[in-house]
């Protein structure tokens, strides 16, 4: 290594970009370079050498341009973190601003936009929930997909089995997913960390699996089709109106985009009460419990709280919200299968809640918008002949990776403690890496 | 019983698959302390340069078998390592001190990113890829016929002499002398003049390797992979290193052929469909009642 050091930080900067695409065409040059396409009797391999080249080229004045700024930039970082604490400050006044706009939205926006509305509502609610087993909690649950799906079939075999309303199923499906909950808490309670992210995701494949195998009662692979919509006091919202249906008591035109507007109200509903629910039972002592669960869990117990109860509620009431969810996506789609409810489904949402900073009730909105209203954004848009839409995951894992390096308590990074002695204090992603948050 | 004994082949078998992907779990939960989360996707992108190994090679002219295979176990291996190294730089080492859930998340990220990778670049179709190593010895017992196919003997010794190669480096070489240092303290290695960061580098392009030899014998023993494989493969290898005890080496190969035989006997006397919640309640049970595994040691925890 004494060699490189007398090196001139040019001459560095430049061997460590030739280094890196080296190893980039070493990563890219067979799996992307080499394609493996059907042929007529065998796998056939083609050559694509310009998207490798591209990948290359990307490493390499990437790599030459992050040495540069490491060298030119001044020593100290403050910026970031007064960035950080300014975002912070501006949440206050950005979220009345987007409940307006999200109040308003059947107003100005087209169907498209309102449909997409209701997916971003979804994962946002979804975000809110998980963001109350992560981020307040601090268990890390790749299984949050399975309430969700309990959610979803409770609401469904209710509706089809026994012809109950959407309204009547929804505390049964959240009753039953926290029961759910419950069922995972209690064999993870001595479990942390690495060991529970990894049993939560097992059972949330028990789930699926189940789901899956289980045809007598779930329709299996089939699924369940024909679930009933929401209705509005008993109003029903169908296409063709008729007596009984909202357009009729009111005397208008029957519209398919009223049940829209109505789904984006309900979910949009869902969601507040969500986000009020867990603002609120952050004050109470249970809400500090968990926060000091996540910090320290040898400290929690030393100082008597409760750990069994204290994971056990966070566990059953974020499932509770993840089921709600579930219940108004299964009327929404009017249609479910066990494919909707794959591992895929958990980590979108734990991006979400990771890059809207574990814990922040605003940036899991934000994120939400971002990485679904975003990448839905991407579709139709194509490059080298493949939409863009496809590489949305790859992008998610990306963002999931490059967050946690840069920036490991979200984009919106700073956190004010729900409870503190004398005033309270912006803790900043800077004081949280060096581990003082 | 001859039922049972062919269940008992094709169980050792898997179960070899599983302990060389589990011994990449082991090897980084020893020395890092966490769950690599994108070992399983490593292993997915071992067998897809397998893949592309063999049929390259084929295009190539070389028509015989085990030269073949030869070479494109150490191609594999190799570009698999790059990868393996790749994702510990970039994923993993700036993380190193930072909270607790950080590098978990990450490794997340890095696996998605994988999956992700090899179905934008290889197609979400499954790949096929049969008849590399035909026939095998039969053997008919009470009217049933015990098959053990040259894959399977192939698989079988494959394993064993990775296995020995990696005990010997582990045991002989100063690599891995180190590596058994920062096993048992990373801090106090690091001042006795260890370069550990080269050590953990090395750890994780050796499990990769491995993992690209496990990705080659599961694309010749089932014959199809896809992008998908990894996910499902990894959770069963990390249950194997978590029952054999994790940061044991051992104990993630005995874990692996538990793991292994448990699946095989499950497909084959009671249901196909629900062979991996098997697996997975093997894990959750194994956690609860027994954290430290068969041959693990308890894990005091520090302060």
């Amino acid at each position: 290594m004494s060699g490189t050091a007398l090196r001139s930080p040019a001459a560095r900067a430049l061997r460590d970009a030739f280094l890196s695409a080296l190893v980039a065409l070493g990563i890219f040059g067979v799996m992307v370079g080499l394609r493996t396409d059907p042929g007529a009797r065998s796998l056939v391999l083609s050559w694509h050498p310009v998207p490798v080249a591209v990948a290359v080229a990307i490493v390499f004045f990437g790599r030459l341009a992050l040495s540069g700024w490491r060298i030119a930039r001044p020593a100290g970082t403050a910026a970031p973190r007064r960035l950080a604490e300014g975002m912070t400050h501006a949440g206050r006044y950005v979220a009345p601003v987007f409940l307006i706009l999200a109040l308003t939205l059947p107003l100005y926006a087209g169907r498209y936009y309102l449909d997409l509305g209701i997916l971003v509502l979804t994962y946002v609610m979804l975000g809110w929930g998980l963001n109350i087993v992560v981020g307040l909690a601090g268990l890390l649950d790749l299984g949050y997909v399975a309430f969700y799906a309990v959610g979803a079939y409770t609401f469904a075999i209710a509706a089809t089995t026994f012809g109950l309303g959407f309204w009547t199923c929804l505390p049964l499906a959240g009753l039953f997913a926290a029961i759910f909950g419950v069922l995972l808490g209690f064999p993870v309670l001595r479990l942390r960390g690495d060991y529970l992210a990894i049993v939560t995701l097992a059972f949330g494949e028990i789930v699926r699996v189940v789901i899956l195998n289980w045809v007598s009662l779930t329709g299996g692979p089939n699924g369940i089709s024909g679930i009933p919509r929401p209705t509005l006091f008993g109003l029903t919202f169908l296409a063709d109106g008729g007596p009984g249906s909202f357009a009729d008591y009111f005397g208008i035109e029957p519209n398919i985009t009223q049940r829209v507007i109505f789904l984006f109200y309900v979910i949009l509903a869902m969601a507040l009460l969500t986000n009020w629910v867990s603002l609120r039972l952050r004050r109470l002592p249970l809400g500090r419990a968990w926060e000091a669960l996540r910090e320290d869990e040898v400290a929690c117990r030393s100082l008597g709280i409760n750990v069994t109860v204290t994971k056990l509620t966070a566990f059953s009431i974020g499932a509770t919200f993840g089921g709600f969810a579930g219940a108004f996506f299964a009327t929404r789609q009017a249609f479910i299968s066990p494919e909707s409810f794959t591992f895929i489904e958990s980590a979108i949402v734990l991006a979400i809640v990771v890059l809207g900073g574990l814990g922040s009730q605003l940036g899991v909105a934000l994120a939400a918008l971002v990485m679904i209203g975003g990448s839905e954004m991407l579709r139709g848009i194509i490059i080298l002949g493949v939409d863009l839409v496809e590489y949305r995951m790859l992008l998610f894992g990306i963002a999931l990776v490059v967050v946690m390096v840069l920036r490991p308590r979200g984009l919106v990074s700073g956190r004010t403690p729900s409870v503190s002695l004398g005033r309270p204090r912006e803790i900043s992603a800077e004081l949280v890496a060096e581990g003082r948050g | 019983m001859a039922y049972a004994l062919q269940q008992l082949i094709n169980g050792v078998t898997l179960g070899m698959i599983y302990g060389l992907i589990a011994v990449g779990y082991t090897m980084v939960y020893g020395i890092i302390g966490m769950i690599n989360f994108a070992h399983g996707d490593v292993f997915m992108i071992g067998s897809f340069l397998s893949l592309i190994a063999l049929l390259g090679l084929s295009a190539l002219g070389i028509t015989s078998v085990p030269l073949a295979l030869a070479l494109t176990l150490l191609f594999a291996a190799a570009i698999a390592a790059l990868y393996g190294w790749t994702v510990e730089r970039i994923a993993y080492r700036p993380l190193r001190g930072s909270f607790r859930l950080a590098p978990l998340i990450s490794a997340i990220g890095m696996s998605i990113v994988l999956q992700n990778f090899a179905q934008v670049s290889q197609g979400a179709r499954s790949k096929p890829m049969t008849g590399l190593i035909p026939g095998g010895f039969g053997l008919t017992i009470e009217g049933f016929t015990v098959q053990l196919s040259y894959v399977q003997i192939s698989i079988v010794a494959t394993t064993l002499s990775m296995l020995a190669l990696f005990t010997w480096l582990v045991t002989r070489t100063s690599l891995g002398r180190s590596m058994r240092a920062c096993e048992q303290d990373l801090k106090m290695a690091g001042l006795l003049g260890i370069d550990t960061d080269r050590t953990i580098s090395l750890t994780f392009v050796i499990g990769a390797a491995l993992a690209a030899v496990a990705g080659l014998m599961f694309l010749l023993y089932y014959g199809v992979i896809d992008f998908y494989i990894g996910f499902i493969a990894g959770v069963k290898a990390f249950t194997a290193a978590v029952l054999g005890g994790i940061g044991s080496l051992p104990g993630a190969v005995l874990g692996g052929l538990a793991i292994g035989l448990i699946e095989t006997f499950w497909s084959a006397y009671f249901s196909t469909q629900y062979k991996d919640v098997a697996a997975f309640s093997i894990l959750i049970i194994v956690l609860i009642f027994m954290p430290t595994g068969i041959l693990g040691r308890a894990d005091v925890e520090k302060v």
